[in-house]
């Protein structure tokens, strides 16, 4: 037998047994603060790629624009930097995107803030059951098979009205591109509507307004900031639309304002340089970089708007 | 009142009762616009397609003859890429979320990450393929392979799976997290045992949604530099010498569906744009059902819980 007495062994053990406890205390802290600085480390990637995304454009840009001035980059009228005679006028593929969206919105805008305030203030609920997944799943269509579809479908039906119409055309990618945004038009404005209070549609409809009348008068205005949102992300959807143009509006640069006319825009152009083989390095490699970099500051341009609009105009309830 | 007064003002009535039906009408019209559009568009492609869809078009590598042609390469290649968009974007993507709902201090840092993941879901896509060209083709030296254009995606479809894992959190009510947090559970077990169970529903539907748009996505892919012919397979996975030839797969060149589809379109012969017809009808059921069955499980979700 040890001379350890019964009440000297219960103090060891309980000893062994706090210490034991307090070390998983430790460890268990030490594993939580691994485990925040991990989750903080996936939510920082986030500002990772906004960083990484203004230096690599920033930076490609520099390059370019060190040999390219920004003066001939705005008022040069040709873009043709695979040709031996070189012009970097951004000039074509500006008036080819705005061109299209223009066609784009001129479609989206009408039909997406009609589907709106159908679904929010007069479909039966059935109706809206089916619509807005319907609605949904047309958004998650492949832009490359709209692209066929307005390529090998919507153009040759066009050119049965308009026989001159060529192949290659901004109309027929505008409109079909256009359909494509109705979702997104049409489900943030619908949000913003169902936000607002039912108190104002009963004080409209107490007063003797029809459903009309209250849609038109009391609901739109009251979610206007909503829907300039919803607007402003369709601007931003159609300006950076790729593969529907690339496919069906050509890719030849052309300065026109015309949307019978074929047309490269911003995105259409940055796709064909990237299907041929350039140089890393090469001047033609950072046009589509400066190209780029003049796509991000149209949608930041657009995104303020939007963010100043909705500031503006925010009505709380 | 006079009776000719009252007359008018159901006169008044009656024509602004028309207004509503007339509207009601416009609307439905409108939303078949977009019904018809999509009708068709799948019709069209399917009249085109239908013909070329056999078992050996799907394991035909492209050819330039259209009609030995297929898409093996194609969705071998969409497969591996979603593979690696997967492993990086969920666990990216819920932790982020987690993150921000669970642990985020109020202070300027947190406002920068949600700012940024607001703009981030508005930036082109084709933008994310020029930071990809620059960052990891040229910066880090991935080449234009299967990883490359995983990661990209992945950070494309980022802010989906954010969002979506921080409404499924925010739907749980605080007296859940109070009564863990009442029993002595730290912040990790109360999220590991509890928040994200709970949310594992709305986090999967946002995954999916999020997979169909990147499987679905050619500009970013196309601008990394992707080839548009191929005609191998890169190696199995797991099956190269160990330890590292068993991610040969993942620095291989590929194509994908989209990409198939896209030069399929571009090329002038009739027989041709058959075989894209058929590559996009699978595309278009793969990405349909795909979105089908994430609004099913938020349907399902929506009648099961009841906190």
């Amino acid at each position: 037998m040890t001379s350890l007495s019964h009440a000297d062994r219960i103090d060891a053990v309980s000893e062994h047994f706090v210490s034991d406890r307090l070390a998983r205390r430790k460890l268990r802290h030490v594993k939580e603060r691994v485990i925040e600085f991990a989750l903080f480390v996936a939510a920082s990637i986030s500002v990772a790629t906004t960083i990484g995304i203004v230096v690599i454009l920033l930076q490609e840009s520099f390059h370019f624009f060190q040999q390219v001035s920004l003066w001939e980059f705005l008022t040069d009228t040709q873009w043709t930097p695979l040709f031996d005679d070189a012009h970097y006028g951004i000039l074509p593929l500006l008036s080819g995107t705005m061109v299209s969206s223009t066609v784009a919105l001129l479609v989206a805008i009408p039909l997406g803030t009609t589907i709106a305030i159908y679904l929010s203030e007069f479909a039966p609920f059935s109706v809206r059951e089916v619509a807005k997944p319907f609605l949904e799943m047309l958004g998650g269509v492949p832009t490359i098979v709209y692209g066929y579809f307005a390529l090998l479908f919507v153009t040759p039906l066009l050119q049965r009205l308009f026989p001159e119409l060529p192949g290659f055309n901004l109309l027929s990618a505008g409109l079909v591109m256009g359909i494509m945004i109705i979702p997104y038009v049409s489900s943030v404005s619908e949000d913003a509507m169902r936000a607002v209070p039912m108190a104002l549609r009963e004080g409209s409809y107490a007063m003797g307004a029809t459903r009309f009348q209250t849609a038109i008068r009391v609901v739109t205005p009251a979610a206007f900031s909503g829907i300039a949102a919803a607007y402003i992300l369709g601007i931003s959807r159609a300006v950076g639309e790729t593969m529907i143009l690339a496919v069906a509006a050509g890719m030849q640069p052309n300065l026109t304002w015309n949307p019978m006319e074929p047309a490269a825009t911003i995105t259409a152009y940055i796709v064909q340089v990237a299907l041929g083989d350039l140089p890393h390095g090469s001047l033609a490699y950072q046009t589509i970089f400066a190209a780029g970099l003049t796509l991000a500051l149209l949608t930041l341009f657009f995104n303020v708007i939007g963010h100043l609009l909705r500031k503006r105009f925010r009505q709380a309830y | 009142m006079k009776q000719t007064d009252i007359l008018e003002i159901r006169a008044l009535i009656v024509s602004h009762k028309r207004w509503d039906v007339a509207f009601g009408i416009v609307g439905l019209l409108s939303l078949m616009v977009g019904v018809l559009t999509f009708a068709a568009l799948f019709v069209d492609m399917a009249l085109d397609g239908a013909g070329r869809l056999s078992l050996d078009f799907f394991t035909s590598f492209p050819s330039r003859k259209p009609g030995q042609a297929g898409i093996l390469s194609a969705w071998v290649g969409s497969t591996l890429v979603m593979i690696v968009t997967a492993a990086a974007a969920v666990p990216l993507g819920v932790g982020a979320g987690v993150y921000l709902e669970e642990y985020a201090p109020r202070n300027w840092m947190t406002d920068l990450i949600e700012i940024n993941v607001t703009n981030l879901a508005g930036v082109p896509s084709i933008i994310y393929g020029l930071l990809a060209l620059g960052l990891f083709v040229y910066g880090l030296g991935l080449g234009q392979s299967i990883l490359t254009a995983g990661l990209t995606l992945a950070l494309l479809i980022l802010p989906v799976v954010i969002v979506a894992t921080r409404e499924a959190i925010r739907s749980i009510p605080a007296a859940i997290r109070e009564g863990a947090y009442a029993l002595g559970a730290t912040k990790w077990q109360v999220t590991s045992n509890h928040i994200l169970p709970y949310s594992l529903a709305g986090i999967l539907t946002g995954v999916i949604i999020g997979m169909a748009r990147a499987i679905g996505e050619t500009a970013p892919v196309i601008t990394i530099g992707a080839l548009t012919f191929i005609a191998f397979l890169p190696a199995a996975p797991l099956t190269g010498d160990p330890p590292a030839g068993l991610f040969d797969w993942i620095l291989s060149p590929f194509t994908v569906m989209p990409i198939q589809m896209f030069n399929w379109t571009s090329r002038p012969e009739a027989a041709f744009h058959q075989n894209a017809a058929a590559a996009g009808l699978v595309l278009v059921v793969m990405t349909l059902s795909m979105n089908a069955l994430a609004i099913y499980i938020r349907y399902r979700l929506r009648r099961k819980i009841k906190w």
